[in-house]
């Protein structure tokens, strides 16, 4: 056991908003410093010298190398606050949480923000591949006659741009068509999908409407909401949709039951208990352990976005814990599919015992401790922000649930990587 | 902000040679300016009076020099104590002294009077056995200063403190210094009434640890409300600028603005909803828990939602009566019933408006609601007192905000002539009122309304 548990104090998140809308125009550091200048606005931490940020973004130009750092310098913290940036995919903003906490525990700072940024309306293009390699050569070149050689070596077709995609390298498969082959093979349904997008809507307008992330987002660019957000959403409307993933009759995935493409970003302020006592701050909530997994859904036989399956057992054992003493479940909501096929795969003993090597599978959750303030079909998905969103929200829910309090989150991830952590009410 | 163009074009060669009335531009604070700039101060008293002495002392204090009668010089400040006052002849005296005074007065010079308590003014009541003829000269200083005010140019302001007779002379230093600073450049043709101190009598003089005149607010604890923008967001410079400690507070809706307010005075953001049911609780165990207390309320939040009263339905009616009032209320209720979060001179200020003393067309529900905060002040005034805090109101006339720059070119240019200054004030005059009024120090006002206004003719 670790000396000390990290403390989630609070968090920070922009509303999201759907690409290529309002924040069409703001670039991953302009999100990230406002982010940023809101923590530091909602903790007083105007100057202050915090241990260290991390955080990172998927999507990231070139310019973005150093890009929490640049945040940093840019916001009001002490330019004395050191960061570096991570990616990890989806599970970048629950990563960066967890290695904070880490060293929180160990001691090695007392403080530290964690979380992501994330555009797809302001991405990366880059030159087309053979018109870099003729630009790199052209720089490189010493002789004229070398360099009249390479220019000529430029084509018309060069002209098209390298603009990045939504799929696996090693498949030339989109998340969605991955989601859709495990949905299949899961047998979830069109409606159990529906069903889950729409509480995700009702949950995350409820939760506006009580004040509950009053605290949790700051307005950016006159967004005042996640413009994703439909409060009227309900199953008739949803089941209306065409699909959009998969092929046939077994096509289930609609725009309305997987996540958009989203720009946000979302940052959770860490500390030592110590500390938080030091600078008068609350403690929600402490990070009592996490764990990452990976599968092969390159040549084996696991989806790309499973991982959590098989993250979420390991790390109950590690604790001692069983998948019913959760208090509340964030469960991101890549696709509905996901989270279904996700808690599917949780119920099935056979499952269990051929691929988790358990007698008993973990079971089965209550459903309305699943997502109750909405998740990323309702709130979108910037996705290195996804973890911070979680993580804060998590927090204060277990604040106000109360001490010992126990919570659970998982995140798929590209790559087939998920993250899984627990945290405790405060 | 609007310029003021007739102004600036006042000033020019051209229109000197012109003859055009000129309008001043009024001498404002920065940190480490000179309590007074353009000659000594003259201060003396008619028929005895216990404030010149000190106040002459504080003067010189502050770099001054200090004349007992207007010579050959400008003066900065004329500061005359009719506290002892009580016969025609004493008001003659004051003639005397005045009439050659005023010739001296320097751009942007200080008037300011300390008459006795004449009757009720505020929330306290006198009945001094001062006769009818004393009772009439205190009063007549009233019509005076106030007459004093519309006759002053270049920016010099008249006013009167009305002093309880058992006031030490101390409690009412942090006024004078406010009313003789570039602080007050604003405040013109006010009566602010000075009783016994509420809370522990702060002297600066004799204390260990004296306040810091450069940052009077020290180490206190200030809450602001609407403080996204505007004359929040000056109210909340100000204060820190001043040294208090800001809590930023605003609807989450404003939620960007006010993280800029509390980022540049390093100070916080409460994102909320003071409307709210939950509202003052939230705000109470969120200074409870960051601050262990507070040291100043100010309640500025505000709407508008201007309506004919023959066409107002009840949602514009309800919202502002619910901002501008109903939440002040609640808030004070909810402070008053919590006096350990109160800091030791707790005050509260509560912004109201010239509209709600002189009214105006279209804003029936807006004028009831800055009415309403001066009747409620009155009455919180006594109950505050118990707890050593006090509670005073603050009226803003023509300040030149976004809002005014919107307004017709010919309904601003009525708006901000209408004053005995010639001009619309600035935010940061309204927020260096409640600076003054914030102080630990300023615990002798209490249940008083000032108006910042630059002494406008509208309600006067």
């Amino acid at each position: 056991m670790p000396a000390r548990r990290a403390a989630v104090i609070g968090g920070n998140r922009i509303p999201f908003a759907r690409a290529n809308k309002r924040y069409a125009r703001a670039s991953n550091l302009d999100m990230l410093t406002a982010t940023l200048d809101g923590l530091v606005a909602r903790y007083g931490l105007s100057g202050e010298r915090l241990g260290e940020v991390v955080a990172g973004a998927v999507l990231k130009h070139s310019r973005d190398f150093n890009l929490t750092r640049e945040a940093v310098l840019g916001s009001k913290l002490s330019p004395a606050t050191p960061a570096y940036d991570i990616q990890q995919a989806c599970g970048t903003g629950l990563e960066a949480t967890i290695a904070v906490a880490n060293k929180i525990a160990l001691g090695q700072v007392e403080s530290g923000v964690a979380g992501g940024v994330d555009t797809a309306s302001d991405a990366p293009i880059a030159v087309n591949e053979d018109l870099r390699k003729v630009l790199v050569a052209l720089n490189s070149a010493r002789s004229l006659g070398d360099r009249v050689k390479l220019v000529g070596k430029l084509r018309p077709g060069q002209i098209v741009p390298e603009i990045p995609r939504n799929a696996e390298p090693r498949t030339g498969l989109s998340m969605g068509e991955h989601a859709a082959i495990t949905a299949k093979e899961w047998g979830i349904g069109r409606t159990e999908q529906d069903e889950l997008a729409a509480a995700s809507h009702r949950n995350l307008a409820a939760a506006y409407e009580r004040g509950f992330f009053d605290d949790l987002v700051t307005p950016y660019l006159g967004l005042t909401r996640d413009d994703n957000l439909r409060p009227d959403s309900n199953v008739e409307a949803l089941a209306k949709l065409k699909p959009v993933f998969g092929r046939g009759e077994d096509a289930t995935m609609t725009a309305g039951n997987s996540t958009p493409l989203t720009d946000g970003a979302a940052l959770v302020l860490l500390g030592s208990d110590e500390w938080a006592a030091a600078h008068r701050l609350p403690v929600l909530a402490h990070v009592v352990d996490a764990e990452t997994a990976a599968v092969d859904y390159v040549h084996g036989r696991d989806g790309l976005l499973t991982a959590p399956v098989f993250a979420v057992p390991r790390l109950l054992e590690r604790v001692g814990m069983s998948l019913q003493d959760f208090d509340f479940y964030e469960i991101h909501e890549a696709f509905a599919s996901t989270v279904l096929s996700t808690m599917k795969a949780w119920e099935d003993p056979a499952f269990a015992k051929e691929r988790l090597g358990l007698d008993v599978p973990p079971g089965a959750i209550d459903r309305s401790r699943l997502n109750v303030t909405g998740s990323s079909l309702a709130a979108g998905h910037p996705f290195a922000a996804t973890g911070g969103r979680i993580v804060a929200t998590l927090a204060k829910l277990l604040h106000e649930k109360g001490p010992g309090s126990r919570g659970l989150i998982s995140i798929c991830a590209a790559g087939g990587q998920g993250v899984v952590a627990i945290l405790e009410g405060a | 902000m609007p310029t003021d163009t007739l102004r600036d074009w006042s000033n020019t060669g051209l229109a000197r040679r012109l003859g055009a009335p000129r309008i001043p531009v009024l001498r404002r604070y920065s940190p480490g300016q000179p309590l007074l700039d353009g000659g000594p101060a003259l201060v003396t008293a008619v028929g005895g009076g216990r404030f010149a002495e000190p106040i002459a002392a504080l003067v010189v204090e502050a770099g001054a020099t200090v004349v007992t009668e207007a010579g050959d010089d400008k003066l900065a400040a004329v500061v005359l104590d009719l506290t002892d006052a009580t016969t025609l002849a004493d008001l003659a005296a004051a003639q005397q002294i005045l009439t050659p005074a005023v010739r001296k007065l320097a751009p942007s010079g200080r008037l300011l009077l300390l008459g006795p308590v004449s009757g009720v003014i505020g929330y306290s009541q006198y009945s001094h056995s001062r006769g009818a003829e004393g009772a009439a000269v205190a009063q007549a200083l009233d019509g005076l200063v106030r007459s004093i005010g519309k006759e002053l140019r270049a920016g010099a302001t008249a006013n009167l403190l009305v002093v309880d007779p058992d006031a030490a002379p101390a409690t009412v230093d942090s006024t004078v210094r406010f009313f003789l600073s570039a602080r007050s450049a604003y405040v013109d043709g006010q009566v602010v009434h000075l009783g016994a101190p509420a809370g522990e009598p702060v002297d600066p003089t004799g204390m260990d640890d004296p306040v810091d005149p450069v940052r009077p607010l020290a180490g206190r604890v200030a809450v602001v409300t609407g403080a996204a923008r505007g004359i929040g967001a000056a109210i909340a410079d100000t204060l820190a600028r001043d040294g208090a400690t800001m809590v930023a507070v605003d609807i989450p809706a404003a939620g960007e603005g006010l993280a800029a307010v509390a980022n540049r005075t390093g100070g916080t953001a409460l994102q909320l909803d003071i409307t709210a049911p939950d509202a003052a609780s939230r705000l109470l165990s969120f200074l409870r828990e960051r601050f262990g207390r507070v040291d100043l309320v100010v309640h500025n939040a505000g709407i508008t939602r201007d309506k004919l009263l023959a066409n107002m339905d009840d949602d514009r009616w309800n919202s502002v009566l619910a901002v501008n009032l109903g939440a002040q209320l609640t808030i004070n209720e909810a402070l008053l019933a919590a006096p350990d979060l109160l800091g030791a001179n707790a005050r509260i200020v509560c912004v109201s408006s010239q509209s709600g003393i002189a009214g105006n067309r279209g804003q029936t529900n807006y004028a009831a609601s800055k009415a309403g905060i001066i009747g409620m002040v009155r009455a919180l005034a006594p109950r505050f007192a118990e707890h050593g805090a006090t509670i005073n109101a603050v009226a803003p006339g023509f300040i030149e905000t976004e809002m005014t720059a919107k307004m017709p070119v010919g309904t601003r240019e009525a708006g901000r002539r209408v004053n005995s200054l010639r001009q619309g004030g600035l935010p940061v005059d309204v927020a260096e009122t409640i600076g003054w009024l914030g102080q630990a120090s300023s615990g002798a006002v209490n249940g008083q309304v000032v108006r910042v206004c630059g002494q406008s003719m509208l309600g006067a």
